[in-house]
């Protein structure tokens, strides 16, 4: 057990430390105010009010229970029905967490990608043209066309090209996370939630996926929540730290690593933690 | 040359402990009980067969003619000298009245087991289970109580006759399986793995479009077990089905006209033969048809499971 002390030397530790993006190349797309979630009557989700910069990667990291997959999935109301929601989520001007809101539209606007690559059990282009098809797209040459785009840009078109009809089950672990995103692109949205995508993949595999996700950055803002910190310091601009239901910090990346501002974080991303 | 301890090692761990003894105990008392039940099986198989045969064998009938006869009187001869066991009346009975009550059970069943399962799961825990449970447990002479006095009239008052036919039966044995196709259906879509409906919603798919490309897609081999397994029971039940079918060995014309099933005439007739006699054993061959038959649909149902674990 050794502690970090270069990191805590000489800083002033807050309870809480929360600095918001500011960055005029990188206008505030998506943004919570005052969000609560609730399982029942447990609070798990109370103090998290964040915004988000687009065409930005933002990590959410913190122990497990800490509340930040269950604020990630309040983000596009895949809450609803299990857990109740309160307070604004704010995406480009609008609350989308109103009962006014088609939630199906926004999805499409707002995608995300699991923790367990889950392809269905259909081919690889299918998987793809799934939510397109549900959209309305047949024109069988509009949907290649976006079939090899979702896969080029999720890189694993090259892989699987000539395996469109094989069975998505057939993948492995890393290209089968890789398809889901393809899967969440093909319907071009807006936002793209990552919850631990890299957990089930081997270190090979995550690190194509890591490449993957800075590549994605020029299209879509992406918010991944990740246990691996390296992988947060790696591909992140913004940080938030999550702790029994609040974030704790939330600052730039390198902040956050090389410097804390909360006596618990700096614990946490030491490894110093609990 | 071992040493004392080396002795005293094998010694401790080559004797028989009182746990070892319990598990050779174990293993020879659910043994037994296995052999038991795979006995019981085989004798009844066998028992079933030998006497089914024996209206080919000593009685010399022709299978074919047993199979496709449309005359069914084992109590007389036709001018040839042969008796008259054509059970193709009730073989067609028996399967026209299973395959409708399928037919119009199944949609009730699945709808069902979607609501219960994906669109209200707290109303379909608290109401729904214990109703399908209960159904379940009613004796099936209670279901063809009904039948005969609710259902046979008001199909004498719909469509004239008598009222007794496959159309009753159907009645009665939809209502009968129902419930056991719908639990097997309830039980399939609940066997799709919950990330399968997260992505689809993810997607930006409705909870509808969910169900109908995501979930009933996954479940189709659940769902196609769960039919054939009503089929089996509808195919079996006896009782409930004689007393609205009318029970005359006659090829059914039409829905509403009395006809029978194997289970119906065996119902009604085994308690008027003597065993050995040609009558006897023309109920016994149509017992082995039965036989056959679930062996058919317990197969069935195994390849279904084997196709749905490949995908």
């Amino acid at each position: 057990m050794f502690i970090n002390n270069d990191v805590t030397k000489g800083t002033v530790m807050q309870e809480r430390h929360v600095v918001q993006p500011n960055d005029p190349g990188h206008p505030i797309i998506l943004s919570t105010e005052d969000l609560h979630v609730f399982y029942g009557k447990k609070e798990a989700l109370f103090e998290g009010d964040l915004q988000f910069g687009s065409n930005q990667i933002t990590a959410l990291i913190g122990p497990s229970g800490s509340g930040k997959s269950t604020y990630l999935r309040s983000l596009n109301r895949m809450n609803d029905r299990i857990a109740t929601v309160t307070g604004k989520i704010m995406y480009r001007g609008v609350d989308i967490n109103q009962p006014a809101i088609d939630v199906y539209e926004m999805r499409r606007r707002v995608g995300m990608v699991f923790q367990r690559p889950n392809p269905f059990a259909k081919s690889i282009y299918d998987n793809i043209a799934f939510a397109l098809r549900l959209r309305g797209t047949t024109d069988k040459h509009e949907l290649d066309e976006i079939v090899e785009t979702s896969l080029k840009q999720a890189a694993l078109w090259d892989q699987v090209k000539d395996d469109l009809n094989k069975s998505a089950l057939a993948l492995s672990g890393g290209q089968a996370q890789r398809l889901c995103i393809a899967r969440a692109i093909a319907v071009k949205p807006d936002i793209l939630l990552l919850d631990e995508p890299a957990s089930a993949l081997d270190p090979v595999s995550t690190g194509q996926l890591e490449d993957t996700l800075l590549d994605l950055k020029q299209h879509y803002t992406i918010i991944i929540v990740t246990h691996n910190m390296q992988q947060a310091a790696r591909i992140s601009e913004y940080t938030a730290f999550f702790n029994q239901g609040r974030v704790l910090e939330y600052d730039t990346t390198s902040q956050i690593f090389t410097n804390p501002q909360v006596q618990v974080t700096s614990d946490y991303v030491s490894g110093n933690f609990g | 040359m071992k040493t004392k301890t080396t002795q005293q090692l094998e010694q401790q761990l080559t004797r028989h402990s009182k746990a070892a003894k319990l598990e050779i105990w174990g293993r020879t008392i659910s043994l037994t009980a296995l052999l038991l039940i795979v006995a019981v099986v085989v004798a009844i198989i066998g028992f079933v067969a030998s006497k089914g045969i024996a209206t080919f064998t000593s009685n010399h009938v022709n299978l074919w003619d047993f199979l496709t006869g449309k005359s069914w009187n084992p109590n007389i001869t036709d001018a040839n000298g042969k008796p008259e066991v054509g059970a193709l009346p009730m073989i067609v009975g028996s399967f026209l009245i299973t395959i409708l009550s399928a037919i119009v059970a199944t949609p009730f069943a699945i709808g069902t087991a979607v609501f219960m399962n994906e669109i209200s799961p707290n109303r379909g825990a608290k109401i729904l289970q214990p109703v399908t449970e209960l159904l379940v447990g009613i004796p099936s002479v209670v279901y063809g109580f009904i039948g005969l006095s609710v259902v046979v009239p008001t199909t004498r008052a719909i469509f004239g006759g008598s009222g007794f036919g496959i159309l009753s039966g159907t009645c009665v044995l939809f209502v009968m399986i129902l419930p056991t196709v719908t639990s097997m259906s309830a039980d399939a879509l609940k066997s799709v793995p919950r990330y399968y409906r997260e992505a689809s919603l993810a997607l930006g798919a409705t909870q509808w479009q969910t169900i109908y490309k995501v979930v009933l897609r996954a479940a189709t081999p659940g769902l196609m077990t769960a039919v054939v397994f009503g089929m089996a029971r509808a195919f079996g039940e006896a009782l409930a089905v004689q007393m609205v079918i009318g029970n005359a060995a006659l090829m059914p014309n039409s829905l509403v006209s009395p006809s029978s099933t194997l289970t119906s005439v065996l119902t009604t007739g085994i308690g008027n033969t003597v065993m050995g006699s040609l009558q006897n054993n023309a109920l016994w061959s149509l017992a082995l048809v039965l036989l056959l038959m679930s062996l058919v649909f317990n197969l069935i149902i195994r390849l279904i499971g084997r196709k749905g674990r490949l995908q």
